[in-house]
């Protein structure tokens, strides 16, 4: 890219802002799951689409890095091109749609289903960083009891579901414990994905824009799902499989092809996808390696 | 001001991608702790201090942040280098840093724990050090360890390895370390269990 | 064959094509300048600037335009502009005392040296669409009256109350740094400057809603508007290498005092207490009901119980940003096709256990084993 936006710094924060967030990451690795306070910046996009990914980003990225960003697990959703062209334009930094070329991932609720490696970053884009939020509206309060490990009322509040509905109904921004020690939002990735997190070799960041938090998962660190012995945590399953690439162990996206009934499911990860299709063409033994998207025409 | 400022050495060649690149250097060392990371950058700083403490302290210092400097370390043109490259302001007592730079040590005493509400108030504390190397002095365990890792550390005893023992104990409050040799640095933030594996610990 | 999506970026840019041509509009009509906006858009201008926390009044005519007369658009375009721009001093407080009126009313006092001064309002006008603006043309006013009055002669209702001690002395403690939440995230509870600089950037509608209620009786605080004045000031800084102030020239500004309810016991005698309210150009609704709810956020201070909505610091604080607000409230167009489908499959799984239970029941019951 040789067009970067002229008149900003690189990555478009100045640098004492970009102190200020890499002090506040480094807090966050050294105290996994807790969310560290940061004077968020007003962001040229809007709260609550990206913000406080963007500045952990912007803080973070370096001119030899490969970034990738995804929204619903997509490469090409609108809101994750809009981001990529930001850093492209901010950043000239080289983009890619390929999970194991990155070195850094922005992603808005999915973690990618190739597991990722040591010396990756993945950077969360977060909504409501506090998992007792619903619980207890005030930020005063649930500080409060991050400190003093005050979480019977998230275990209630899964307990009830479980008297309500026979089960824990809480599919997406499922709460974990970080460590042993604090109760951390995921942010609304979907339960499906967060086995990924507990153990990851690549370091995890999160950051909220608009609540003005970032928080870490170091690498290889214990990320638990909270749940009961006699109502273990569960990920969702399907009885399909990809209609596209034919996995059987991927997040699916339900497509509706008509209004009778009519539907599919096709892998949210799309990079994962469209690999697992190249693949499959390349064992073929045509010897002719089709682009992605001709395939999927045919 | 100006007369002072062109006699001190220059600092970072290009401190937009050299701020970034030492960052990136702390964060994966404070990711993966006990891991020898190399400084990616060549910096100019004053005597005594070295070039990977410098470089972390034009990294991330600045006017919101007070740095102690241990009397050994406080000399020469250190603090007037500090004030114009970081702007940041130099604070006589450890409880007021939240960046503290000092040769070996043998305690942690008396440095910003954070508190339970507010455990990211914590200082950094960078001990600066002639050499750093992996080896089996002393085992590390815990977040961002996939099994064990291990250093050695000429210059730090028994006693200093006993404070970080004991400043893990306080989580989620307590200091993190940066441990800086000239060229390269590891850093063990308070997640890091340190295990006695030779005699010198308990001494 | 199903193709999967694709064309994002294609989309984003026919839709920026689509967006430019929608702004201008009919080309056979003449594109608005910026000197048009920022002077006949006068009040628009103001409350961007206001709630953009930037005094630039072109830069506001700019974001209006640009934003299609999206008020909060525009003000949203200026603080991301705002926060690129480096920070050259700090100013000194401005001083309402020494401003050159425009506009001076009191509704405590029927007369007070310096007189009421109407200026430029709304206030009593018949609200009737007037047509010969339709035509346009100049349309004339005759000679203006002259009312700019010596700031001498124009003391501070507030100050003529506090010199008989009957209002709460209000004296700030310079030593204190004040606080600025666009460097420092807003924790809780929060001091005053903070509240304040909330409110100055807060949604006028938001917060027009919240004074209100306090007047309906969620948190009555018995207001009078002790003095509303709008003019201009100047501002100063103290350059480093000077040493002194210096004038770096003047902005208008909206100021209103409310003098609320008193307080007092036995022992101390009682005093009217204050709601302050300053806003940038001539933005009068906005230091009002600012003045309203800054009072409303005193109660726990002033030894009050903490009860309606707008007394809340915390409910307040973290929703009056329209920044924020309709960043989250617009957030909802992005896709969720994920979270979603999460969802579809436990209510599919919750609806099928449902029956299955059912079906077992009425299994049961014809088998008359129950």
């Amino acid at each position: 890219m040789s067009d970067i936006l002229g008149g900003y710094n690189f990555a478009y924060l100045d640098e004492q802002t970009k102190r200020m967030i890499r002090r506040a990451i480094l807090k966050a690795v050294a105290v996994p799951g807790y969310q560290v306070p940061f004077a968020g910046r007003e962001m040229p996009l809007p709260y609550g689409w990206g913000t406080g990914g963007i500045q952990v980003t912007a803080s973070v990225i370096s001119a030899d890095d490969v970034l990738k960003v995804i929204d619903q697990g997509a490469d090409d959703t609108t809101n994750a091109v809009s981001i990529r062209r930001f850093f492209a334009k901010t950043a000239g930094v080289r983009t890619t749609t390929k999970t194991a070329e990155a070195t850094l991932i922005q992603t808005r609720h999915r973690i990618p289903e190739r597991r990722l490696t040591e010396g990756q970053i993945i950077v969360y884009q977060v909504p409501n960083p506090e998992p007792l939020r619903w619980m207890e509206p005030r930020e005063s309060e649930t500080r409060k009891m991050h400190a003093l490990l005050e979480y019977g009322a998230m275990h209630v509040k899964l307990y009830e579901d479980i008297v309500h509905f026979g089960r824990i109904a809480t599919s997406y921004d499922y709460p974990v414990r970080v460590n042993g020690r604090y109760i951390m939002a995921p942010s609304p990735i979907p339960k499906f994905d967060n086995p990924k997190m507990d153990g990851m070799p690549a370091l995890q960041l999160f950051g909220a824009g608009r609540e003005k938090r970032i928080y870490a998962v170091p690498p290889y660190t214990r990320v638990e799902s909270l749940d009961f012995e006699d109502y273990p945590f569960e990920v969702q399953r399907w009885d399909q499989s990809c209609a596209l690439c034919g996995a059987t162990d991927s997040y699916l996206d339900e497509v509706i092809t008509d209004d009778r009934g009519g539907r599919m499911f096709v892998c949210s990860d799309t990079d994962h996808c469209s690999e697992r299709r190249a693949a499959s063409d390349e064992a073929e033994g045509d010897g002719i390696r089709r682009p992605v998207e001709e395939e999927a025409a045919e | 001001m100006n007369a002072l400022a062109c006699d001190l050495p220059a600092g970072f060649a290009d401190p937009v991608s050299d701020a970034n690149a030492t960052f990136r250097a702390v964060l994966t060392a404070m990711s993966y702790p006990g891991r020898i990371v190399s400084l990616p950058v060549t910096v100019e700083v004053p005597a005594p201090l070295a070039p990977a403490t410098g470089a972390i302290l034009l990294a991330l210092a600045d006017l919101d942040t007070p740095v102690w400097l241990s009397a050994d370390l406080d000399r020469g043109m250190v603090a007037a280098w500090l004030r114009f490259h970081c702007g940041c302001p130099l604070v006589a007592t450890r409880p007021e840093a939240i960046f503290a730079v000092t040769t070996p040590c043998r305690d942690l005493d008396g440095f910003g724990l954070g508190s339970a509400e507010s455990p990211e108030r914590a200082a950094t504390v960078i001990v600066q050090l002639a050499d750093l190397a992996s080896g089996d002095e002393v085992r590390l365990s815990g977040p961002g360890i996939a099994t064990k890792s291990g250093l050695s550390v000429p210059g730090l005893d028994a006693s200093f390895w006993r404070a970080v023992a004991a400043n893990h104990q306080l989580f989620p409050e307590g200091v993190d370390i940066v441990l800086a040799a000239p060229d390269r640095l590891a850093c063990l933030p308070r997640t890091t269990m340190v295990e006695e594996t030779s005699p010198c610990m308990s001494r | 064959m199903y193709v999967a999506v694709k064309g994002g970026e294609q989309a984003i840019d026919n839709a920026h094509k689509l967006l430019a041509e929608a702004r201008r509009g009919d080309p056979a009509v003449a594109e608005l300048t910026i000197s048009q906006i920022s002077q006949q858009l006068g009040i628009a201008v103001d409350r961007v600037m206001t709630e953009g926390s930037l005094y630039d009044r072109d830069l506001a005519a700019l974001a209006i335009k640009q934003a299609r007369g999206d008020i909060i658009e525009a003000v949203f375009l200026l603080r991301a502009y705002r926060t690129t721009l480096p920070r050259l001093g700090v100013a000194l407080p401005i001083d309402t005392a020494a401003m050159t009126i425009e506009r001076r009313i009191s509704a405590t006092f029927k007369d007070l040296p310096g007189g009421q001064i109407l200026g430029p309002t709304f206030d009593y006008t018949h609200r009737l669409l007037d047509f010969a603006l339709v035509v346009g043309g100049e349309v004339p006013v005759g000679p203006l009256p002259v009312t700019m009055a010596d700031p001498e002669a124009v003391p501070r209702v507030t100050d003529i109350l506090g010199a008989e001690g009957l209002l709460e002395a209000e004296t700030a403690d310079d030593d204190q740094p004040v606080g600025d939440i666009t460097r420092e995230p807003l924790a809780f509870p929060a001091d005053r400057d903070v509240r304040l600089q909330c409110l100055a950037r807060g949604d006028e509608g938001f917060l027009l809603a919240l004074g209100y209620s306090t007047q309906r009786g969620f948190g009555k605080t018995h207001p009078f508007a002790g003095e509303i004045r709008m003019g201009t000031v100047a501002v100063e800084i103290v350059p480093e290498e000077l040493g002194f102030a210096i004038d770096i020239g003047d902005i208008t500004v909206t100021e209103c005092q409310m003098v609320n309810q008193f307080k007092g016991s036995k022992n101390r005698p009682p005093q009217f207490t204050r709601g302050y309210g300053l806003a940038f150009g001539h933005s009068e609704r906005k230091a009002m009901t600012m003045a309203l709810v800054d009072r409303a956020l005193r109660t726990k201070e002033l030894g009050g119980e903490v009860t309606a909505p707008a007394q809340d610091e915390e409910f307040v604080l973290s929703h009056c940003d329209a920044v924020a607000a309709s960043g989250f409230v617009e957030h909802l167009k992005l896709p969720h096709y994920v979270d979603f489908q999460g969802e579809l499959g436990t209510v599919r799984a919750l609806r099928r256990s449902c029956q299955n239970a059912a079906q077992e029941d009425g299994a049961k019951t014809e088998d008359g084993d129950v």
